[in-house]
C-alpha cells in the first residue's frame, strides 16, 4: 500500500529529514508544541500551496490511482502496459494519468507512438523548497528594511518637532 | 516584533509575495525607491549576497541594474530591466529582463492605520517560464533531496 503522506511530502523543507521529522504537517497538527505557533502553520501552509494539495488529494482519492503511483515507484511504464495491468480501456487509464499529472505527481513523455509515465514527486519537492528558499530571501531582505523604516520613522519624527520650532 | 513573510504560487503564472511594516506608506515606498536606501536592504546578509553596485532610477521609464556577489558562486550576478509605472507612495511595477521570459512584477504599499501591507506580485509570461525559473533556482541545491527522493522511492518499492 502506497503511504500517501510520504508521496505528499516526501521530505520536510525544514529538516530536510523524511519519515521521522516532527515537522511533517500531519503530525504539526497533531502536537500542541506547534500547534501553539501560528506562524509555524502558517508557513507550513504557504510552502505546501493549498490549491496544489487539493489537486494532490483528488488524485489519490482514487485506489486505482494510488495503484498507479505504486506501479510507476517500481518501474516507469507506458500507458498501454498500465491499462493492461489494471484491466482498463486505454481511455480509461488517460484519464486517470491525466488527473495525477496534474496533480504533479506524474510526468509523462512522448516518444513516437508511446507515452511513458514516471513518478513526478521531484517536481513538487523542488517547488516547495525553491519556494520556502524564495521566502527566506524576501523575509531577510524585509528585516532589514524594517530596520530602515524604524530610522526613517524616528527621523521624521526629529525633522517634525524641529518644524514646529 | 516582527512579522511574517508570506509566498505564494497562486497560479501557474504567479507568484505574491506579502509582509506588514510598522510605519507609514510612504516611508516604505521611499526606501524601495533611493538607491542608497535599497542598497541597505535587498541584498540582506543572512543569504549570502552582497551589492557590487546597485544603479536605479526609479521613476516612470527609468531603468536599473543591480549586480550581486554571492558567497557561493565566483560570478557575479546582475540584474536589470526597467520601471514600466512608478506612482508614488502607493505602486511601482518593473521588467526583470535578466533572463528571456523574466516576470513582470508590481509592488503595491496599502497604508492601514499607522502600517503598510506590501503585496509583490510577480506574474510570469507563462507556466513555462515560472516552472523554468523555478527548476533553475533548484538545480544547485538539490543534491541532497534527490537522495532522500531516492530513498523514498526504495521505500515504495519495498512496500
Amino acid at each position: 500500500m502506497v503511504d500517501t503522506t510520504r508521496i505528499l511530502f516526501p521530505i520536510c523543507p525544514v529538516s530536510r529529514l523524511g519519515r521521522e521529522c516532527a515537522h511533517s504537517p500531519f503530525t504539526s497538527l497533531d502536537l500542541p508544541l506547534h500547534a501553539a505557533d501560528p506562524y509555524y502553520i502558517l508557513n507550513h501552509m504557504v510552502q505546501f500551496q493549498r490549491a496544489h494539495l487539493d489537486a494532490s488529494f483528488a488524485a489519490l482519492s482514487d485506489a486505482t490511482r494510488r495503484g498507479i503511483l505504486e506501479r510507476l515507484g517500481r518501474a516507469d511504464a507506458s500507458i498501454t502496459d498500465l491499462a493492461e495491468k489494471f484491466h482498463m480501456t486505454l481511455t480509461g487509464m488517460k484519464k486517470h494519468v491525466g488527473v495525477l499529472e496534474q496533480a504533479g505527481l506524474v510526468t509523462t513523455e512522448k516518444a513516437g507512438r508511446v507515452r511513458t509515465c514516471k513518478l513526478g514527486l521531484r517536481r513538487l519537492e523542488e517547488e516547495a523548497a525553491w519556494i520556502e528558499r524564495y521566502r527566506q530571501l524576501w523575509d531577510g531582505r524585509f528585516d532589514e528594511l524594517d530596520k530602515i523604516v524604524e530610522s526613517l520613522k524616528r527621523e521624521e519624527r526629529v525633522h517634525g518637532r524641529k518644524k514646529r520650532k | 516584533m516582527k512579522n511574517p513573510t508570506t509566498v505564494e504560487r497562486k497560479s501557474e503564472r504567479e507568484l505574491v509575495v506579502t509582509r506588514t511594516f510598522h510605519g507609514p506608506a510612504h516611508i516604505v515606498f521611499e526606501a524601495w525607491t533611493k538607491p542608497e536606501l535599497l542598497k541597505r536592504w535587498w541584498a540582506p546578509k543572512s543569504f549570502g549576497i552582497s551589492f557590487i553596485s546597485c544603479e536605479a532610477d526609479v521613476r516612470t521609464g527609468g531603468t536599473y541594474r543591480f549586480v550581486f556577489s554571492h558567497d557561493a558562486s565566483e560570478q557575479p550576478m546582475a540584474f536589470f530591466g526597467r520601471y514600466i509605472e512608478v506612482t508614488p507612495h502607493s505602486r511601482i511595477v518593473w521588467t526583470n529582463e535578466e533572463r528571456a521570459d523574466g516576470a513582470v512584477s508590481t509592488v503595491t504599499f496599502e497604508e492601514k492605520g499607522d502600517k503598510t501591507l506590501l503585496v509583490l506580485h510577480e506574474l510570469y509570461p507563462s507556466k513555462q517560464a515560472l516552472d523554468d525559473a523555478i527548476a533553475s533556482g533548484s538545480t544547485s541545491g538539490a543534491g541532497e533531496q534527490f537522495e532522500q527522493l531516492d530513498t523514498l522511492l526504495v521505500t515504495l518499492v519495498s512496500s
